[in-house]
């Protein structure tokens, strides 16, 4: 039992990104910008050429326990082909294959609620005014498997302070893009979920300064599939909390109502923070498969409180019963 | 005209969605998290055989070939066989073969216990399958082998009590199941009315 993974001195899944960084740096270099490409033909699992535009960000740097982490990173057509989005249906690889009929460009965010200034911010004008850093995170999904993904974002608070939130404010709710026509998990008869996707974080949580508003991830933009073309991050939380694709942020006093909260709020709790000891109904949360996984090397790993960022966030729920607040 | 070894057609294409799985795994080409793939791949096949085997006696009925029957048992065996890789995979990549754990997810897992539940009936029946079991019950084994009937509901109910967000499949898997038990308890009433009347 006692099978604790080791990761090898070289992990072959940090050599694929290894060139697609030298690749991107060189083409930013000589000023070549937009090598996009036609993902729908399906690149083979593991390709990590598929679309987006390169980013002009800070790379993560070694030490910041904010940002970066030794572990070997998910290769990106791993993190590309593998995702739970399901406006685009509930097959790991639908949103790989539908994602492409959402239009994301233009774009704007709405954010109101209890705000001084409420307002809609177009895309270009949010991303001229930011100033874009890499965040190499652990990401651990409540169906038992993980990643370890190099996101390109900026923190929320940077986004939410714009916009000068009421003393009276404590909560943020998000709300995901919803357009079935672009959409075609939410046109399905059978899902039970009530569109559009919603999400909510505490405002302390959100101004954590872990907490991360991603553009892109492998330094370049996102792909539609993960999120594009603004998603949230929350790395010490269950995946389902970092919302996709998002046009509208309230600031509110209340807790918000979130989806699978919503539909099983037996096994989605507002909170959702990583925790080996709180357990699923479904899923064992002691364990997880870091992926790639494999039959020969399932790299089945224990999973840590806070999914290994409890130093930082800890004190943020130092008098909560982790049990009851799940 | 020579027959053809229809036990050996079937034989291949059962054996084709293990062949496709196991493909699969060698060449890499189930993305980053082949283990659940299969894990959903066993699982799915096993209840599409469980279903095909309860196909065997009104496709006998209806058809006229009698001889169909013959086929059953391979079905079934398949189906089991299908039942058993998915819960040696649960066993092995999913609880690492820990005892410990292994308890606690039959114990406070619904959907993992009625999985098993079901497995174990089918279990009864794949150690009952041969002509020889068959001869010795007599009777009984009639008997005996009407647990593949509760054994369908609980798979069923597996699937049920995995649906998160979209009921789509186990909406279909339960409404042949459904028809299978329905035509078996209308030729029961049916075989009822026939026996008073004469
Ligand atoms: C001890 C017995 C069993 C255990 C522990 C077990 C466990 C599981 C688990 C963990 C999953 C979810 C896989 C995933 O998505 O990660 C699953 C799915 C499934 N299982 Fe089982 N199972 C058992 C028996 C059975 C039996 C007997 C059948 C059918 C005859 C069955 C049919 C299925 C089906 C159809 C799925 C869903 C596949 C899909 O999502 O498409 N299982 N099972």
């Amino acid at each position: 039992m006692a099978r604790r993974l080791r990761y090898p001195a070289i992990p072959s899944s940090e050599i694929t990104p290894e060139s697609v960084y030298l690749r991107r740096r060189s083409l930013l270099k000589a000023g070549i910008v937009g090598a996009s490409a036609a993902a729908a033909s399906g690149p083979a699992w593991g390709d990590p050429d598929t679309g987006g535009e390169p980013l002009d960000y800070q790379p993560a740097k070694p030490g910041n326990p904010l940002a970066y982490t030794e572990e070997a990173l998910t290769p990106y057509g791993d993190i590309t082909r593998y995702c739970n989005f399901y406006e685009f249906g509930t097959g790991k690889e639908d949103p790989a294959r539908y994602a492409h009929e959402m239009t994301v460009d233009p774009w704007s965010i709405e954010v109101g609620g209890a705000v001084a200034r409420p307002g809609k911010l177009h895309l270009e004008d949010l991303l001229s005014r930011v100033d874009l850093e890499e965040r190499i995170y652990r990401l651990r999904c409540v169906e038992a498997w993980s990643m370890v993904i190099p996101w390109v974002g900026f923190p929320l608070h940077a986004l939410l302070d714009r916009f000068e939130p009421l003393g009276s404010a404590r909560f943020v709710a998000f709300r995901t893009l919803y357009r079935r026509e672009e959409m075609r998990g939410t046109r399905s008869f059978s899902s039970i979920i009530d569109w559009p996707y919603r999400e909510g974080l505490r405002l302390d949580e959100a101004r954590h300064p872990l907490t991360l508003l991603a553009v892109g991830l492998y330094g370049k933009t996102l792909p539609n599939q993960n999120g594009a073309p603004l998603r949230l991050v929350v790395p010490w939380k269950y995946g389902f909390k970092s919302i996709k694709s998002i046009v509208r942020i309230d600031l509110l006093e209340e807790q918000p109502a979130t989806s699978w909260q919503s539909l099983a709020p037996d096994e989605y709790g507002f909170y959702a923070n990583v925790n080996p000891e709180v357990d699923h109904p479904r899923w064992s949360q002691k364990f997880e498969r870091r992926l790639p996984s494999s039959f020969l090397r399932p790299n089945r790993i224990p999973t840590q409180l806070f999914n290994g960022y409890a130093e930082q966030v800890a004190s943020l729920y130092r008098d909560m019963d982790l049990t009851r607040y799940y | 005209m020579r027959r053809l070894p229809t036990g050996g057609v079937l034989f291949v294409v059962c054996a084709a969605p293990l062949a496709w799985l196991a493909w699969g795994v060698i060449a890499n080409s189930l993305g980053p998290d082949p283990v659940q793939v299969v894990m959903q791949g066993t699982g799915a096949w096993a209840l599409r055989f469980l279903l095909l085997t309860l196909c065997i006696t009104p496709l006998r009925r209806w058809s006229g070939r009698p001889a169909i029957i013959r086929h059953r048992r391979q079905l079934g065996l398949w189906m089991f066989s299908y039942a058993t890789l998915h819960l040696a995979l649960f066993a092995q990549a999913y609880v690492g073969w820990s005892a410990p754990l292994l308890w606690e997810e039959l114990a406070e897992r619904p959907y993992i216990t009625v999985g098993f539940v079901a497995w174990a009936l089918l279990l009864s029946l794949a150690l009952t399958s041969s002509r020889g079991a068959q001869r010795k019950l007599r009777r009984r084994w009639l008997q005996l082998h009407r647990f593949i009937y509760p054994a369908l509901v609980f798979a069923c109910l597996h699937l049920w009590w995995q649906v998160r967000s979209d009921a789509g499949e186990a909406l279909f898997y339960s409404a042949v199941a459904l028809l299978l038990l329905g035509l078996r308890l209308y030729w029961r009433i049916n075989e009822r009315k026939r026996g008073r009347a004469a």
